[in-house]
């Protein structure tokens, strides 16, 4: 039953942060290329869902010469079934905030922004204590770096680092085309390092503990450990760390109310992956394209049976069709007719054959879409559509 | 002076004119003021020397950056997968009730406003909500009329 590897729970991100002084002092002590050789021998790849390599983000970012710098923790957490991000800056923003001035050691910045989501106002208090205590210490040990906090107002597409950029500058949410990318040409045109606050925080760990504590951790190409929220049809709903690389059957026996049909990994813009692929499907990075190890930031959410994948898939478009930026027309007229479309199929005004025009449809989102919003819709739909294209037509 | 031209004078001073200071000024705006009405954005325009359509355009880009004119307290409902899979639609239905409105609607006595909005990030403590900054979870119909019940004391109490 199920394959040799079993869930194992990790107690990093949440461990506390009483050391935070002592970590950023000694790490503003360590030359640049030295963090930069420890983070990337840890293989700590960016956890807001992309994966990129974070030693090299920051070394990209380091090796530009210009004078102004930004350090930027992306806390737009707005892909559905992700809560982990909250968690992190309510109980140990101190690491985040720490890691971010070591960062700017790093890359030669002294200003670094948290980008809030508009939500998550309430947090903006106890998170605004915490950084005037944490520029005190700045002060005492003459390190020169500020944080600000930016807030968002409910646009999930301000999550895209690009979009994030010009929401900042104070304009509309609209991703731009890359490259250029963020380590040379970010906020205000300068080099910019744009992290989720996941990714901070295990940047904190491998600073505490070393890369090869966090390396040992996880499976080839999927290093570390992971937060997941846990949300849906579960006993037990909830933030979890765990080690990446768990197969997904050891994930729903752990995590699965005994009637799991389907589960989404990563969000309405991840993938729908239904029972009978659970075996061989694993959480990690590897094989991204393929479609056996599946990238997340986090968020799985498990459906049972009693669930009518044709409402979960009605939710997720009407969810993109509202949060579209709109620039590009594949992306704002593809939500759309989709949405329609399966609407039509549903009522009877279309045949069934229309769901595979609908198909041909997200491939071409796929192709041409200018972010991964558009570009990612075609993951959950052709997911749904396929594996239980009944409950889309009766 | 008319006390939005004001305030939006006040915004800028103390934010700054460039245009990366738009969205802190429209926040601030919101938080008072409770929408953006055009009158506003043409006034911000004008201090921050930008076109009008600039700031109508990025304005209306943000769903927390109303140009309708809100209820004292704003009700936001998740309606995505998980709030909407664990009975969402009940609590709507009992705020309707409750509040004598629509989904889209303000109450007569501009008290409350009624409105869906995509994941707040609850998923684990679904079905949840937003009264204006202040998050509610776990909700059932039961322990959402209790919450407004408070909500309508209070603002008794303030009258």
């Amino acid at each position: 039953m199920g394959s040799v590897y079993q869930l194992k729970r990790v107690d990093f991100i949440f461990k506390d942060e009483k050391d935070w002084k002592v970590i950023l002092k000694n790490s503003i002590s360590r030359p640049a290329h030295e963090l930069i050789n420890e983070l990337i021998s840890s293989e700590l790849k960016g956890r807001g869902g992309a994966g990129f390599p974070t030693g090299l983000k920051w070394k990209l970012t380091a090796e530009e010469n210009d004078l102004v710098k930004y350090v930027i923790c992306n806390a737009d957490e707005g892909e559905p079934g992700t809560f982990k991000d909250r968690e992190i800056l309510s109980k140990v923003p101190l690491k985040v905030l720490t890691s971010m001035a070591v960062c700017g050691h790093v890359i030669r910045s002294n200003t670094g922004y948290i980008y809030l989501r508009g939500e998550y106002f309430f947090l903006q208090k106890d998170l605004n204590k915490a950084i005037s205590e944490f520029e005190e210490y700045c002060r005492e040990i003459n390190f020169d770096f500020s944080i600000r906090i930016f807030m968002g107002s409910g646009a999930y597409i301000c999550g895209e680092e690009t979009a994030l950029f010009e929401s900042m500058e104070g304009k509309r949410g609209e991703p731009r085309n890359k490259p250029p990318f963020p380590s040379s040409y970010g906020y205000m045109g300068k080099p910019t390092v744009i992290n989720n606050v996941e990714t901070l925080a295990h940047t904190y760990t491998i600073f505490e503990y070393g890369a090869k504590r966090f390396y040992d951790l996880g499976v080839q190409y999927s290093r570390g450990s992971k937060l997941f929220s846990v949300s849906g049809d579960t006993p037990k709903p909830g933030i979890y760390e765990l080690e990446l690389g768990m197969s997904l059957f050891d994930f729903v026996e752990e995590f699965g109310d005994g009637d799991t049909k389907a589960v989404q990994v990563g969000g309405a813009s991840g993938f729908l992956v239904p029972r009978k692929r659970f075996n061989e499907t694993t959480i990690g990075f590897q094989g991204k394209l393929t479609g056996i190890s599946l990238p997340t930031g986090g968020s799985m959410m498990l459906f049972n049976s009693s669930r009518s994948m044709y409402n979960v898939l009605d939710n997720y478009l009407e969810f993109f069709r509202e949060e579209s930026c709109g620039q590009c027309t594949p992306c704002r007229v593809g939500c759309q007719q989709l949405l329609n479309g399966i609407k039509a199929v549903k009522r009877g005004d279309k045949n069934a054959q229309y769901l595979d025009k609908l198909l041909r449809l997200t491939e071409t989102m796929q192709n041409t879409a200018k972010c991964g919003l558009g570009q990612s819709v075609a993951n959950s739909f052709s997911a749904i559509v396929e594996n239980f294209r009944e409950e889309m037509i009766y | 002076m008319y006390p939005v031209s004001e305030l939006i004078k006040n915004l800028a001073d103390q934010h700054g004119r460039a245009r990366h200071n738009l969205l802190p000024i429209l926040q601030g705006v919101v938080e008072q003021e409770r929408f953006l009405s055009e009158y506003s954005m043409i006034e911000i325009a004008r201090e921050l020397d930008l076109p009008a359509s600039e700031v109508y355009g990025t304005a209306t880009f943000y769903s927390f950056l109303e140009y309708k004119k809100m209820g004292k307290y704003v009700i936001r409902i998740c309606k995505t997968i998980t709030c909407s899979m664990k009975g969402k639609n009940q609590i709507i239905k009992t705020i309707e009730d409750m509040l004598k409105i629509n989904v889209g609607e303000t109450s007569p006595d501009g008290n409350f406003s009624l409105l869906q909005t995509n994941c707040l990030g609850f998923c684990h403590k679904a079905p949840a909500m937003l009264i204006n900054y202040d998050v509610y979870t776990d909700l059932t119909p039961e322990r959402v009329r209790e919450i407004l019940t408070g909500y309508i004391n209070k603002k008794e109490r303030e009258d």
